[in-house]
Order: structure tokens, then sequence, then C-alpha cells
């Protein structure tokens, strides 16, 4: 492709060199050029895909009095029911009363703003922290010091998840959003129990 | 002409060096959304890929580390793999089959792989539980630090997921990551 210009003028004279002027036709590397572009482009994730982080506990039984009791009050238990429907009480049952369940949805109007209520101090700390540290930028070690701190306060709610069957991933994954969007610091997933199911049951009748 | 010849390969290095490629996965997975930033790391992982319908896909990064894994899978289910079985597994991305498939898998075509029906997930209950030999063969192979990431599709029923997490803590894995997609935090 590469194609050379040569002058004809060769009349003999002796002592003067040929003039050559070479061309090259960049075309075709520019086009390859293009070609890999949109090869690439199309090709790349450019996205990192987010994640979040979940401890759960190991399965080694704890003998009962190892066991930590936390008080009732503190006590929010949430139910995932079937077709994205939440189910929440306070508490547990007591001298044969049963706590107060309630129904309500995944938008932020519903849990959500269950939770925050419950949760307001906690909340309203978190989100002066948060200002402070884009203000300020906080050191990493001092910030996470100062959310744990506000996250283990003893008047935090704490939250025990029980999905259903019926439940799905996204469920899951949106709960578990909401404890970190409304600063909980202590939750744990647990299995349902008959009991729990009871009261679905009754609240649905 | 060269001014743009110029800005094309600029964008084509640019592109070649922060590029890292789409992998192919047997199963499409639709993650839900979060609001958590933490970005996953791309290397040390193992990724767990549960599909809609449960089926669990398993992936470790590391072509040599591939091939320990598959041989040491291979001893505690008594298959041995050839050399050129072993460098196929080592090119491989997200695989979900069965152990006593896996010698037939891996002599297929690559197309022949792809095919849907070859998409059978790691069986994961407690009469067969692969996955969970899987998970301790890559960490034995990877150490302590390896991340394990779960990539759940958003309609996955919970029982499903539940059996993948608990076959993980029955082997004292209890931390692990959600692979989630962004979502802005809405007001609140």
């Amino acid at each position: 492709m590469a194609e050379v210009a040569q002058d004809h003028g060769d009349d003999g004279k002796k002592g003067k060199p040929k003039k050559m002027s070479t061309h090259i036709d960049f075309t075709p590397m520019v086009d390859l050029g293009f070609l890999l572009i949109t090869f690439f482009m199309l090709a790349t994730t450019l996205i990192k895909p987010q994640t979040m982080e979940i401890a759960l506990p190991s399965k080694d039984k704890v003998s009962e009095e190892n066991q930590t009791k936390i008080k009732a009050s503190r006590a929010i238990t949430i139910i995932l029911g079937k077709k994205d429907k939440v189910f929440y009480y306070e508490g547990m049952q007591e001298n044969g009363i049963d706590p107060k369940i309630n129904s309500t949805d995944y938008s932020p109007k519903g849990l959500r703003k269950y939770l925050i209520s419950r949760n307001n101090e906690a909340v309203l700390k978190m989100r002066a922290l948060r200002a402070e540290n884009s203000l300020k930028k906080l050191p990493t070690a001092v910030f996470d010091k100062r959310r744990s701190e506000i996250l283990s306060s003893k008047s935090c709610p704490i939250v025990v998840i029980k999905p259903t069957d019926g439940a799905s991933y996204r469920n899951l994954v949106d709960v578990l959003d909401e404890m970190a969007i409304c600063s909980i610091g202590s939750y744990a997933i647990v299995d349902i129990t008959p009991y729990d199911l009871g009261l679905i049951k009754n609240l649905n009748n | 002409m060269t001014a743009m010849t110029d800005v094309a390969f600029l964008l084509l290095t640019f592109f070649m060096l922060t590029s890292n490629f789409t992998k192919k996965e047997p199963v499409k997975v639709d993650v839900p959304s979060s609001i958590s930033e933490i970005k996953i790391p791309e290397t040390n992982v193992m990724l767990v890929l549960v599909d809609n319908s449960g089926k669990v896909f398993f992936s470790v990064d590391g072509q040599e580390s591939r091939k320990n894994v598959l041989k040491k899978m291979g001893e505690t289910y008594s298959i041995t793999f050839t050399e050129k079985e072993l460098a196929e597994f080592g090119n491989m991305g997200t695989f979900g089959v069965p152990m006593n498939m896996m010698k037939a898998f891996l002599n297929m075509t690559p197309e022949d792989r792809d095919r849907s029906e070859n998409a059978l997930g790691i069986p994961c209950d407690s009469i067969d539980n692969q996955f969970k030999n899987w998970v301790s063969a890559a960490r034995a192979e990877k150490g302590p630090d390896c991340i394990i990431a779960i990539r759940g599709d958003k309609g996955t029923p919970y029982p499903k997921i539940k059996k993948v997490m608990s076959s993980l803590q029955e082997i004292t894995e209890n931390r692990y990551n959600l692979i989630t997609g962004l979502q802005k935090e809405t007001d609140y």
C-alpha cells in the first residue's frame, strides 16, 4: 500500500543525488485503529460491581447462658412475606398477648419511614457525621470509630430479619439496604418460626 | 489526519489498558440494587452465581488456581483429570456442572459447553453438597484473603439463597459479599 513516488528524471547528470519523496498511506492503519477502539469499547465493562458486606454467625450451637440477652423493647422483628410484603412487630409475646403486627412494603414511605422513626437519634447523628466528613475529610479510622459508636449505641433497636419461603433474594437485599440507610447497627437474619407465620395468618384473616 | 490518528490511538491505548473483559457467564443474572458503594476487588475472588431458578455456578480467578482446585476436587470425588482437561478447565470462566459430568463437559467443544442444557448448576443440597467442597477447595488454594462474592438474581426465591448461605456457614465461611447494582440513596 505504501507507494514510493520516484521522479524519473534520470538524464545522466552526475553528482546530484536522486530526489526520492516517500508518501505512506496511513488510511488502513487508522481504519484498524478505529476498529480496535470499537472492539475494546464494546468488550469492556467500565462499571465495577458494587457489593454489600454481610457476616452471618457460624453454625456452632451457642449454649443458653452464653447467648446475649436483649431487652424485648429493643427488638424489632421484620418478616419478609411473599409478593413483596413486609410485616413487622416490636418486642415479643408477653403474658400470652401477641405483639401488634403491621404490614408495609419496601418503599421509602413504608419500612424506611418506620425504621427511621424508631432509630431517629442514630440516623440524625449519622447524618451529622457524614456532613462533617464531607466538609472536613475525617481520617478513615476516626470516621469508622465514630460510626461504630453511633451504631452500637444502647438506644438503637435490634432488628431480627425473618425471610419466609415466599420472599425473594431482592427482598433480602432491600432489607439489608434499609438497615444501612436507617443506621441500624445490629441485625440478624434468622429462620422463620411457626409462631411468626401464625401471626401473619391472623393478620390476613 | 495526523491529529485524528493520534487521538484514535490514544483512545485505543486507554481502552486497552483500562479494559477488563466482560466474562462470559452461563446464565443471565440480574442483580438487585443497593446503596452500598463498596467496590469488589478484581483479583482473589470466588464468585458464586445464583440464577433465578436457584442453580448455582462457581468461578475462581487465576488459571493456575483453577487447575489446582479441579485437581483437589478430583481427589475428593476420585476422578483423575488429564493434563488437557485441566488446561481446558483453567481457561474456563464460570461453570456449573456436577462432578460426575465434569469430565464429559471438559471434552466438549466450547460451543457445546455454552448450550443452555449444559448449564446445570452445582448440586447444593444436603444429600449431595458439591458446592461446599468447591468452596473449601478454592479456599485451601487461594488462602484466607480470598473474598467470596455472591451474585444472585433479583427473583431468586429465598430458600434457594438460603441453601447457598447455609452451605457456606457449614464450612465456617461467615463473611461474604453480596454483589449489587448501583442505586442512588434517595431522600429519607
